[in-house]
């Protein structure tokens, strides 16, 4: 779907990205993760044209984007950022509205997609008449959602989207951000610092430093195969977490006891994480979860279940 | 009547058609060339916006328009614009650039980059962006400017009336000149409640939320283009010639009103102030002006005066006068400003007047080589036993005159000097003498009777029939009054005359003032 061909930029006499290239898949969410500075932010900026790069070239699906007007290219790619950019002068219903106003949608169509919107992103109706200001940092980055989503464009850039929130607003940003049917309909690059938010939402993750790609691969791959000390340094600090997060109970299948499930226990499908079974079991009133394989087998896990069939895995994996 | 004793109500009421054109010429002038400023200085300031790297040389030079004296601005216009409306809005416009300009620019960039970035990631034109992101985002800034660039205008424009452009200005220098401070009043009070009040109203429109600015965008520029109009309207000349008197020569007895009065003289006439008035007659800007019969410039414009067939403008000395306790307290400065009495005669004050006005050499020079001359100039003897302070109205003769005392004080005399010179009007230089701000100053006998004592009719006719007869009335009734002493008289008379273009005169078959109101009445 995004194709970047050994693209490099400079600033000045600093090279901001350095012959880069790489494949995004359509419907595929990829990470660009990296500390400050390392270019993920310019390389995000590249595919929209908000930077030309030096050399190279980028096209989606196929079409070379430098050859396209810039305006309308960006008017085809949604773009999240960081700040949220929403124009303190515009009311809510405005902002929205921009893109559709600028496509020159009628205002019917428009309406009911954002009516549509505020709904999915659970943002009050009333928001619609009033001023960026006067909204809470969390409704803020949704708005900038669904400025972003409202002509249902088939790229959406993210600019470190959850970066301005607190911790608690984040991570429930964050798993509704998981579980918008829209979004999975989409091919989204993001950038992001927070290791834990790449595993978290990344199909694959990009991990840069100085300019270059350090190593492209799935969560798993960057955490069992790095491509190098760096990318393993990288990820030390949370290790732990992130092995809770790469695992799934279908990995860790064969190391659950067998036993029969009572039925008014919670069911879950054996696609959760490690991470997100633990901290479902911490909720449930008797603190065990039936889990169910895609085969219709069905086992009940508890806290001490679960940790023990992850060390088993990890040792017998450890060769790897 | 007295006019010390009306109030300045009845002054106001009394002249309130005057009143009413002076201030909607006002309200004219400032926005008009507002109006032409923000037109010039909003796309200046955007341009810079864009292009940083000029923004440093065009606010530079913005700032240095900015810093030109007013009435030297409206001096160097002359030549190039002429007189009236056209150079007082282009000066006016010039000193209202810099807020426009700096303001634009910096509301500009100083919206959001994050809001300007968003804009642009979602497809605006840089148009677009402009238009509807970043000028409405700027908006309060700009208006900030405007607003700061509105109450600039309203001061400066009382200065219109130095080149004919009309304005409040008129009644306020007109009351320096003929000390009438119901007219200054008249003037000044108007004038700063103008300025009070645009600059509330702009106030308001400013903290206009975002939802009403887009109201106001479209019904500001309509608001400053009707109020222009205000200036445009009134201007209905269809008089043959163009008179340009002095704001003092509008206001007395042996000026315009007995112009009116004595000859029935009826020509169009404009305000102008007595720096620019000869400059403007030589342009041919002006017909007509009210000059001082001893002006160098009447020499180096190539004026000639109008003779005075009905006699109203009197001859009247030239004296240095004194307060009598600045008399007391430097016993050797009466024998010192006396070495001056009777030296000068009419040609000879002429010829200096030419020396500065023409020849631009400065006043200094012009008294010192003439005192080498007559033998009266004597080094200085560094003197302190007390400090002289000397006066000077603002033109050319009362400089020379005021630069030849100080010499003959430090020459004769222990006495250190200072000059203050270039006070602006009889007013001021009298009101300076009064309050002891100065020793002396060189003043004018008719000016002394008909601005300064204001005597009933009967005298006045009593004694303008003769220069000594003036002198002595007005020599004891200023001891009497003002405890001022006249000194002995300079030799040289100077008095009012009407002067105009030589050729002109020669061409329209003008000799006498009579002359004139029939040229002009005919047809």
């Amino acid at each position: 779907m995004i194709e970047i061909k050994g693209v490099t930029k400079y600033f000045g006499n600093n090279t901001a990205v350095q012959d880069i290239s790489l494949n995004i898949a359509e419907r595929e969410n990829l990470i660009l993760l990296g500390t400050s500075g390392c270019g993920k932010t310019t390389t995000l900026k590249m595919i929209n044209r908000l930077i030309e790069p030096d050399s190279g070239t980028i096209s989606i699906s196929g079409k070379n984007i430098a050859e396209q007007n810039s305006e309308l290219l960006r008017r085809s790619i949604g773009y999240v950022m960081q700040n949220t950019g929403l124009f303190p002068h515009y009311t809510i219903e405005q902002n929205i509205a921009v893109v559709p106003k600028l496509l020159k949608w009628d205002s019917k169509k428009t309406n009911s997609r954002i009516e549509e919107l505020i709904e999915k992103l659970s943002l009050p109706q009333i928001c619609l008449k009033q001023f960026p200001h006067q909204l809470s940092g969390g409704q803020q980055q949704r708005v900038g959602l669904a400025r972003a989503l409202v002509t249902d464009p088939p790229v959406l850039l993210m600019d470190e989207p959850f970066g301005a929130l607190d911790n608690v607003t984040r991570a429930s940003i964050q798993a509704e951000f998981k579980a918008l049917e829209e979004l999975k309909r989409k091919t989204i690059v993001m950038v992001t610092h927070y290791v834990q938010e790449a595993f978290e939402l990344g199909d694959r993750i990009s991990l840069m430093d100085k300019g270059i790609i350090v190593q492209t691969g799935t969560p798993k791959e960057l955490l069992y195969n790095p491509a190098n000390d760096f990318v393993k340094e990288f990820l030390d600090g949370q290790r732990l977490a992130l092995e809770f997060k790469v695992t799934t109970i279908k990995d860790v299948w064969s190391y659950l006891p067998n036993g029969n499930a009572a039925s008014d226990q919670e069911k879950i499908n054996d696609e959760y994480s490690i991470w997100s079974t633990l901290e479902l079991l911490k909720s449930t009133k008797n603190k065990t979860l039936r889990v169910e394989s895609i085969h219709g087998e069905c086992k009940t896990v508890d806290f001490t279940a679960i940790t023990s069939a992850f060390s088993n895995y990890q040792n017998n994996n450890s060769h790897e | 009547m007295n006019e010390q004793q009306q109030t300045l109500w009845q002054f106001m009421a009394e002249q309130q058609d005057k009143l009413l054109t002076q201030t909607l010429q006002h309200v004219g002038l400032t926005f008009i060339s507002l109006l032409i400023a923000i037109a010039i200085g909003l796309p200046l300031g955007i341009f810079i916006a864009r292009k940083r790297s000029f923004s440093g040389s065009v606010l530079a030079i913005a700032g240095v328009l900015q810093t030109i004296p007013s009435i030297a601005l409206l001096g160097f216009m002359i030549p190039l614009l002429g007189i009236g409306a056209k150079p007082a809005i282009v000066a006016l416009l010039i000193y209202a650039l810099l807020p426009i300009i700096r303001n634009t620019f910096t509301g500009i960039t100083g919206v959001d980059n994050h809001v300007t970035e968003a804009a642009k990631a979602l497809g605006m034109s840089k148009w677009h962006v402009l238009l509807h992101v970043e000028l409405p985002l700027a908006m309060p800034v700009i208006l900030a400017g405007i607003r700061t660039a509105t109450v600039i205008n309203v001061g400066v424009a009382t200065l219109a009336s130095y080149i004919a452009a009309g304005g409040l200005g008129e009644f306020i220098f007109g009351g320096i000149s003929l000390n009438n401070s119901n007219m200054i009043l008249a003037g000044a009070i108007p004038a700063a409640l103008l300025a009070i009040i645009l600059d509330a109203l702009l106030a308001v429109i400013q903290k206009i939320s975002f939802k009403k600015l887009r109201v106001v965008l479209y019904a500001f520029p309509i608001i400053i283009i009707v109020l222009g109009c205000f200036y445009i309207i009134p201007k209905t000349n269809t008089s043959k010639l163009t008179a340009g008197f002095t704001p003092e020569f509008m206001g007395r007895q042996d000026g315009d009103l007995g112009l009116r009065s004595v000859y029935g003289l009826k020509i169009h006439t404009t305000v102008i102030s007595d720096a620019v008035m000869y400059k403007a007659a030589y342009a041919k800007e002006l017909d007509v002006i009210s000059g001082y019969s001893t002006d160098g410039r009447l020499k180096a414009f190539d004026l000639k005066i109008v003779e005075d067939d009905k006699k109203i403008f009197p001859p009247y000395y030239a004296a240095p006068i004194v307060r009598q306790s600045s008399l007391k307290k430097f016993p050797g400065l009466e024998y010192a400003l006396n070495l001056l009495a009777g030296k000068i005669n009419d040609s000879v004050m002429t010829d200096l007047n030419y020396k500065t006005d023409y020849l631009h050499q400065t006043p200094e020079k012009v008294a010192k080589d003439f005192l080498l001359k007559t033998g009266l100039y004597k080094a200085s003897r560094n003197g302190n036993a007390g400090v002289v302070k000397i006066g000077s109205k603002i033109f050319g003769e009362q400089y020379i005159l005021a630069e030849m005392y100080s010499i003959l004080i430090k020459g004769n005399t222990d006495y250190g000097v200072e000059t203050k010179t270039g006070l602006g009007g009889t007013k001021i230089c009298f009101d300076a003498l009064t309050n002891n701000q100065i020793d002396l100053y060189p003043e004018y006998t008719g000016t002394g009777l008909l601005v300064l004592l204001q005597p009933n009719k009967d005298i006045i006719n009593q004694v303008t029939q003769d220069k000594d007869k003036t002198y002595t009335y007005v020599n004891n009734q200023f001891q009497l009054q003002f405890g001022i002493k006249w000194l002995k008289p300079i030799g040289f008379n100077n008095s009012y005359a009407l002067m105009m273009r030589r050729k002109q005169m020669h061409e329209l078959n003008i000799v006498t003032i009579t002359d004139l109101k029939n040229y002009i009445d005919k047809d």
